[in-house]
């Protein structure tokens, strides 16, 4: 089912948490929420599900007004940040809820239920823990259990809190995996929200970046990584490297290949893997514009590479590359080498 | 806790809590027990079946169920209300709560006799419009007992419900829940063990209590006696004896109820998970 | 994780979510029993006690606590809550650090039995002393040749609240210093304080609120308990009558007046322990962080 939002807004107090929201998500997809903490991403969400009611704007589903349409009819399933399973219910009464409280006329018989139930706690691997209270599972065990207790009232649209914010490093690389196939097989249209922006761009299949309140851009996760709007977004997904032009001289620009005659603002945004190092030290230093190696880390297959820009003026941060291992093994690199910076891509913000 | 061995002061601490303790309680506790083991068997049946004590015991333990009930429905609706809503002169309403705790049980009782009395500010209102006399009735033990219980009830509950996670109730409205669905399945089944233990404070203290219901209830043998007062009676007319074998009575069917209760909230506990 | 509480922050903002508000009309009805249960049971008699006290005029009022009786029992009242709080005082500091503090066997159940008066009727409270030290009790006959009075006399009434109020403090303290735990006493002995300094600069600051609150409801029962004191004292006017039972002795005689005012001096009280109440749990909760 399509999703189209149209001019929300919602203050608390005198703090806009969003702001004139448009947005079309069509059927089918997998988008991300991203922003950093207060961007009003889980208020949206909140909006989207009813939880929340919006100062301003319609919420439609498919096509259909739901602005006024309370949460329990919207046909959404909604998994918490925190998952919210009933701690009183088994695992199978949780999962069960949603069609035990349907409305006589269409609620389906015991064995319907039991047989809907144990379907979808295979489909989440988990039936072997149906007669478990929720206080003896591990957190990615409720996370899934709150997913197939979500999926129970076939949802229409699928949103997802902060689905990975409580779980451990390891078993959020699992269940991010596992997300991805089960939206791959079930094609619902489904929304997550995260502020975690690798998160983001591996699970989703569109991401739409907030902050303030606002929208800064949508789209699929090579394209705003490769061509950010902004500089809020270029900052925001992966890692950027921050030129102001204002502060660094101009031979050292040239030196590097940011010329200025293709400048279309004051900053230059690099991207680590579009720096490229040349161990000839002495080539550098007679152009009057080189970098010193402070130190590297291991990022598995990459190595990621601590600088210190050396020019006429001095630079205020480090400066961050990242090659291949081979590629570093090759160059022979020692803390304090003096290297020349050879960018070859970089785009531009005022 | 893990055990501290630098932490001072162990022997003499254990030492002065079990002296005192044995001093101010456990002795004289004991006595009644002894007390008790010098009546024979048939003496000891002979005085808790006299058909005044039974009678006694029928009024107290009718009356303070009958008022731990009705201080459970209302104490939940005030619970729920302080947590959930916001109302002008909130916080002076939720601080008078505790006034049954704080005020003496002496000054109640002839309050609320000068209030229920046939001639008094609402008894009048209660005779002459339904024809209900409430003073000198066990209706008057009842409005007494929920007047000293309510609190514990209150007291247990609210704060059950002001940690009440609600996104469970959230999660229920997404997956279509009505609103008294969301209250019957989702909300209750949470709060009912801490409502379980506000009804058995409720019902313990009313079994016992004396100072706020002598004035109010009439003491009229057979119908408005309560088991506290025949214990007195029997202490004025210095028949020990009989004071001991019913206050020990008295004292061993509250335990009882008091542990059958403790069981069942542990059942219902386990059952909903709690544990 | 700062997003994490942060996104919680702003649904908190609300206190209760929209789409879980109740109808105006549950709303509306709810509010209402509260406030009429509330307005029937707590504040008509409070305000009749004050209502009756000065039925017959202020100086019938002053008149009636100024007879010898009202001022006998009143001294007595003070003197019963001045010798049994101290005592329960020491006690619950003691058995609070005795038990938090340590382990050892038999640990739940001497916290069973500090609880234990509370589960006690007040009558049954009173009974017990009488067996004890009653003409007929144990120690009844030597006392009684020593010309030692117990019962019907004040060290009865001392002993009978000394029982009722026993748990107020040790009750307060333990979950509170549970919660506390010992780090910060294991950090102050580790850097050489005494037992004592360790008790008076660590310890005691952070349970002062705590402790003040067990004090006022200890405080509060002591003066105000009447059944089982009522046991023990006899009613002799003027001599063993605490105020409580000046009021059911006054109330008995159908001298109203002289009933509500000391009962609207014990009601003063309880306002009072109500307002102080407040006061210190909101000390203890914007200390605590809350």
């Amino acid at each position: 089912m399509s999703i189209l939002l149209s001019d929300i807004s919602k203050n608390f107090g005198a703090f806009a948490a969003l702001d004139h929201i448009n947005l079309e998500i069509p059927e089918g997809e997998l988008v991300a929420l991203l922003g950093p903490s207060g961007c009003g991403k889980t208020t949206l969400l909140r909006i989207i599900a009813g939880l929340e009611k919006s100062d301003s704007g319609r919420v439609l589903l498919n096509g259909e007004d739901k602005t006024h349409e309370h949460a329990s009819h919207r046909g959404i399933g909604f998994v918490f940040q925190h998952y919210a399973l009933f701690r009183h219910m088994t695992v199978f009464e949780n999962v069960a809820f949603g069609l035990r409280v349907k409305n006589k006329k269409i609620r389906p018989n015991e064995a319907a239920i039991q047989k809907k139930v144990h379907t979808l706690l295979e489909l989440v691997q988990l039936d072997w823990l149906h007669d478990r209270h929720p206080d003896q599972l591990s957190g990615g065990q409720r996370q899934r259990i709150a997913l197939a207790r979500a999926l129970a009232v076939e949802p229409s649209v699928l949103l997802l809190d902060e689905p990975f914010g409580a779980l451990d490093a390891s078993v959020r690389k699992d269940l991010r995996l596992w997300l991805r196939n089960l939206h791959h097989d079930l094609n619902v249209t489904s929304i997550f929200v995260t502020h975690d922006q690798e998160e983001a761009m591996e699970v989703a299949s569109q991401v739409v970046v907030l902050n303030h309140g606002r929208i800064e851009q949508q789209g699929a996760p090579s394209d705003i990584y490769d061509n950010p709007s902004n500089a809020f977004v270029s900052r925001f997904i992966g890692q950027t490297n921050i030129f102001d032009t204002a502060e660094i001289d101009q031979d050292w620009l040239k030196t590097s290949g940011l010329t200025l005659a293709k400048t279309q603002g004051q900053f230059a945004h690099v991207r680590p893997h579009d720096i490229e190092l040349v161990k000839s030290a002495d080539l550098a230093a007679e152009m009057g514009a080189y970098a010193i190696l402070k130190d590297w880390q291991h990022l598995g297959s990459l190595i990621r590479i601590e600088l210190a820009g050396k020019g006429a003026q001095p630079f205020n941060q480090p400066i961050y590359a990242e090659m291949p291992n081979e590629r570093f093994k090759q160059l022979q690199l020692n803390r304090g080498d003096k290297v020349a910076v050879k960018i070859r891509n970089a785009r531009w913000f005022h | 806790m893990r055990q501290s061995y630098i932490m001072p002061g162990f022997r003499p601490t254990l030492g002065f809590t079990l002296v005192y303790l044995g001093l101010v309680v456990l002795i004289p506790l004991s006595t009644l027990v002894f007390k008790s083991l010098s009546l024979s068997w048939d003496d000891y049946v002979h005085i808790i079946t006299s058909n005044r004590v039974m009678a006694s015991f029928r009024v107290s333990f009718s009356t303070s169920l009958l008022a731990a009930l009705i201080a459970s429905f209302f104490g939940f609706i005030i619970a729920w209300t302080f947590v959930r809503y916001h109302f002008f002169g909130k916080r002076i309403l939720d601080a008078l709560i505790d006034l049954p705790f704080a005020l003496p049980t002496a000054v109640a009782g002839i309050v609320l006799a000068t209030i229920y009395q046939p001639n008094g500010y609402i008894g009048q209102l209660l005779i002459n419009t339904f024809g209900i006399k409430v003073a000198y009735t066990p209706t008057g033990i009842v409005i007494a007992l929920i007047f000293i219980s309510m609190p514990f009830v209150v007291r247990t509950v609210q704060p059950v419900l002001q940690e009440f996670d609600s996104t469970m109730e959230e999660a229920a409205s997404t997956l279509g829940a009505t609103k008294l669905q969301i209250f019957t399945k989702v909300i209750f089944p949470n709060v009912f063990p801490a409502l379980l233990t506000g009804f058995s404070l409720a019902f313990a203290r009313g079994v016992g209590e004396y100072g706020s219901v002598i004035f109010i209830a009439g003491n009229i043998p057979y119908v408005s006696e309560i088991v506290p007062l025949m214990i007195i009676t029997k202490l004025e007319q210095y028949e020990y004896a009989g004071a001991t074998a019913i206050a020990l009575t008295l004292l061993v069917i509250s335990f009882v109820l008091l542990l059958i209760i403790n069981l069942l909230q542990l059942w219902v506990r386990k059952r909903s998970g709690q544990l | 994780m700062n997003a994490v509480t942060q996104s919680q922050h702003t649904v908190k903002l609300t206190a209760i979510p929209q789409a879980l508000e109740d109808p105006t009309w549950v709303r509306r009805g709810l509010i209402f029993i509260t406030v009429g249960f509330i307005f029937l049971f707590l504040c008509l008699p409070l305000s009749v006690v004050i209502i009756e006290a000065f039925s017959k005029g202020v100086s019938a009022y002053w008149d009636a606590l100024a007879q010898p009786e009202a001022q006998a029992a009143i001294g007595l009242t003070l003197l019963t809550a001045l010798a049994t709080v101290p005592l329960n005082t020491v006690f619950g500091i003691t058995a609070a650090w005795c038990i938090t503090r340590f382990e050892f066997l038999g640990k739940s159940l001497l916290t069973t039995l500090i609880d234990l008066p509370f589960s006690v009727s007040p009558v049954i409270s009173g009974l017990i002393f009488v067996l004890l030290f009653g003409a007929q009790g144990w120690f009844g006959s030597w006392f009684a040749e020593h010309d030692i009075k117990i019962i019907f006399a004040v060290p009865g009434i001392i002993l009978a609240t000394l029982f009722i109020t026993f748990p107020f403090v040790a009750r307060e303290l333990i979950p509170l210093m549970q919660e506390m735990g010992s780090e910060e006493e294991e950090a102050a002995l580790s850097l050489g304080a005494s037992g004592w300094k360790t008790f008076f600069l660590i310890t005691l600051p952070n349970i002062k609120w705590g402790l003040l609150y067990g004090v006022l409801l200890c405080n509060a029962r002591a003066m105000g308990e009447f059944g089982a004191v009522s046991v023990v004292s006899g009613h002799i006017r003027g001599l063993t009558n605490t105020l409580p039972l000046h009021v059911e002795v006054s109330y008995n005689e159908y001298d109203f007046v002289g009933a509500f005012a000391s009962a609207s001096i014990l009601a003063g009280l309880a306002i009072v322990t109500l307002i102080l109440k407040s006061v210190l749990e909101w000390k203890q909760q914007r200390e605590r962080g809350y």
